[in-house]
């Protein structure tokens, strides 16, 4: 464990989430700090999704608490609950933009609901967050159909990035997006964090992007949770991790195979 | 979190300056955009930022763009925000991306709007067109075994169109059928021929207003559900997937539904003309006194051979409407929830609309072929 303390955004204590007999997590506890770039991974079924639903105040555990800055989101008032959520952007995994609004519609969509302003303010707040994806400004007025995976993907985080979150949730940001467009992704992610002091949580599972975006990671195996940096999650010998990691595909991305020399 | 000091802003307009104090989040934007615009009336000379705090990007970018529009830079008292250098840095960046998207078009003026709504309507017609014959060639080739025609499946839509409507289709024909009765006895009254409420009824409900409103009612809902359920599918990519197995999926989807509904409204309709007929015989049962056993004589007498049959042959054709239209407008659903939306309500309307107007086809028929 680090020596200095940071400052910590999301504290995560004893978390049980359980669904009729099975448990999904079995005591789960960490916390994200400030300004860093947290990955979240594990097989399928190991309960990420639900982690991230009971971390943006969408599923109540079973037991445990989950405090944004400070404040416990297990036990608040739908109100409180509210303000939490206008302090951080979330991006699903297919994007989940509404299919009948355009873009800028998409993006602009939770301050019209807040917020009372002017359609010219409105509209240069569209821009803004465009050009912060790296959107051409002129993909505002296209329908979500109309947009590549890679341009969907950016619209949703455009459309997170809406009421200036200090906390952003990425559910596997760059699953189903080809090398390039994932490269550009996570430069955009790192850019972000850089020049917005943004924390980011991201679920993935590609290792490219864990590799080159994330500070610390999350494992959850067996109901339970190791974090550590990359390198020394990558050095665990648990079971699944060491398959995780070592396996075909994670050799491929180990260019000097530092985990490997090791573990052997 | 240290609770920030509250966000203010003030506009002098004597001098033009606008004086920003305490922490601007995204929630102030309201507040900001109030005062930017009574600053662009004062000229926009100056900015005091020296008791302002930390900004968020949004509302830096606004304060920015309002400096940027101002006639001559106002001049600024403080520091600007951080997030400044960000937005300069991000607009440098975007100016190296060219716009690789094609700004959309301008609306079109009328005539080629014309032009375009015709050409619109000219592929529905050929679309539909398209989707008959295929659904034809289907069916021919359905024939050739028990397993491509699907009779589970046909019976379960069957099931589903025709049983599971029957309590809704009896009672709303039993009630128009008290309806018509009860009027038409009042109107006949005067003329001592109330005996005649029964032609009317018997004729009105067997020939017409019994399939009529079953083929109505379920346009409503069927046509809708069809086209629900095949839309879903369809932005899915399920009906791609069928395809892409080599399964037809007019075979799997559309044939069982269509031809469960041509069973089922026939059914339906003779549903439908017992209730309407057994309430045309209560309501004179007990508003003209007329005995059960004198009823039946004079329907007897009313009706002729075919009268019945003039109403139940229509029903097939009336499910084939509506089932053509409930399922084509289902598979022309793409790309958006809205779609879905508006092409439901088009099979809807559209297959009320055909079978009224095949109704009237009929009508006419029947009546040069004096059947």
């Amino acid at each position: 464990m680090a020596a200095a303390a940071p400052a910590v955004i999301i504290s995560v204590r004893d978390l049980v989430n359980r669904f009729g007999q099975q448990t999904v997590h079995d005591g789960v506890s960490f916390d994200v700090h400030a300004g860093e770039v947290f990955g979240i991974v594990g097989g399928s079924g190991s309960g990420k999704s639900v982690l991230l639903k009971t971390m943006l105040g969408l599923r109540k555990p079973d037991s445990g608490v989950v405090e944004v800055e400070g404040r416990d989101l297990t036990c608040m008032s739908d109100r409180e609950l509210r303000d939490v959520k206008q302090r951080y952007g979330v991006t699903f995994q297919h994007g989940a933009l509404f299919t009948s609004l355009t873009v800028t519609e998409n993006v602009i969509l939770p301050l019209v609901e807040l917020l009372e302003l002017d359609e010219a303010t409105l509209q240069s707040l569209a821009e803004l967050r465009l050009r912060m994806v790296g959107l051409p400004v002129a993909a505002g007025a296209k329908f979500p159909a109309q947009l590549s995976g890679g341009m969907i993907k950016r619209a949703a985080l455009a459309r997170a990035l809406a009421l200036d979150p200090a906390l952003l949730f990425l559910d596997e940001p760059t699953a189903g997006l080809d090398p390039i467009a994932a490269t550009a992704f996570d430069d955009l992610v790192l850019y972000l964090r850089r020049a917005l002091g943004l924390t980011v949580v991201m679920v993935t599972h590609d290792l490219d992007t864990l590799a080159r975006t994330c500070d610390r990671v999350a494992v959850l195996v067996d109901g339970k949770v190791i974090v550590d940096t990359l390198p020394g999650i990558v050095r665990n010998e648990h079971p699944w991790i060491r398959e995780y990691f070592h396996g075909a595909r994670g050799r491929l991305m180990a260019p000097a195979g530092e985990g490997e020399d090791r573990g052997a | 979190m240290p609770k920030s000091p509250e966000f203010q802003a003030r506009v002098d307009s004597a001098e033009g300056r606008l004086s920003l104090a305490g922490d601007c989040r995204a929630a102030d934007l309201g507040t900001l955009e109030t005062a930017l615009r009574k600053w662009a009336g004062t000229g926009s000379r100056s900015v005091d930022l020296s008791a302002a705090g930390r900004f968020d990007i949004g509302p830096a970018w606004i304060l920015k763009r309002a400096m940027a529009d101002a006639a001559t830079a106002p001049a600024v008292n403080g520091s600007l925000p951080a997030h400044f250098s960000y937005l300069d840095e991000m607009l440098d960046g975007a100016s190296a991306r060219t716009a690789d998207i094609a700004p959309p078009p301008r609306e079109p003026a009328g005539l080629v709007r014309l032009g375009r709504a015709l050409e619109i309507r000219g592929e529905s017609w050929y679309e539909a067109l398209t989707y008959g014959g295929k659904l034809i060639s289907t069916a021919g080739l359905a024939w050739r075994s028990w397993k491509h025609l699907r009779i589970a499946s046909i019976v379960r839509h069957a099931y589903e169109t025709g049983y599971q409507a029957v309590p809704v289709v009896a009672v709303i024909a039993f009630l128009i059928s008290v309806i018509s009765a009860y009027i038409s006895a009042q109107q006949l009254r005067p003329y001592g021929g109330e005996i005649y409420t029964v032609d009317i009824v018997a004729l009105g409900v067997l020939r017409e207003l019994g399939v009529l409103l079953t083929a109505i009612m379920v346009a409503g809902r069927t046509g809708s559900a069809y086209a629900a359920e095949l839309g879903v599918m369809k932005l899915n990519d399920e009906v791609d997937a069928l395809e892409s197995m080599g399964i037809n999926p007019y075979e799997v989807l559309v044939l069982p539904r269509v031809l469960g509904l041509i069973v089922a409204l026939p059914l339906l309709t003779i549903v439908a003309d017992f209730m309407g007929l057994f309430g045309g015989a209560m309501l004179t049962r007990y508003l003209i006194d007329l005995p059960w056993p004198q009823f039946f004589t004079r329907l007897d007498e009313a009706i002729a051979p075919t009268t019945f049959w003039a109403g139940l042959v229509k029903a097939p054709v009336f499910g084939l409407l509506i089932g053509l239209t409930g399922t084509l407008r289902g598979l022309q659903v793409r790309e958006s929830s809205r779609e879905l939306g508006r092409l439901t309500t088009v099979a809807v309307v559209q297959s009320i609309f055909l079978v009224i107007f095949a109704d009237a086809l009929f009508a006419i028929f029947f009546l040069e072929i004096d059947f």
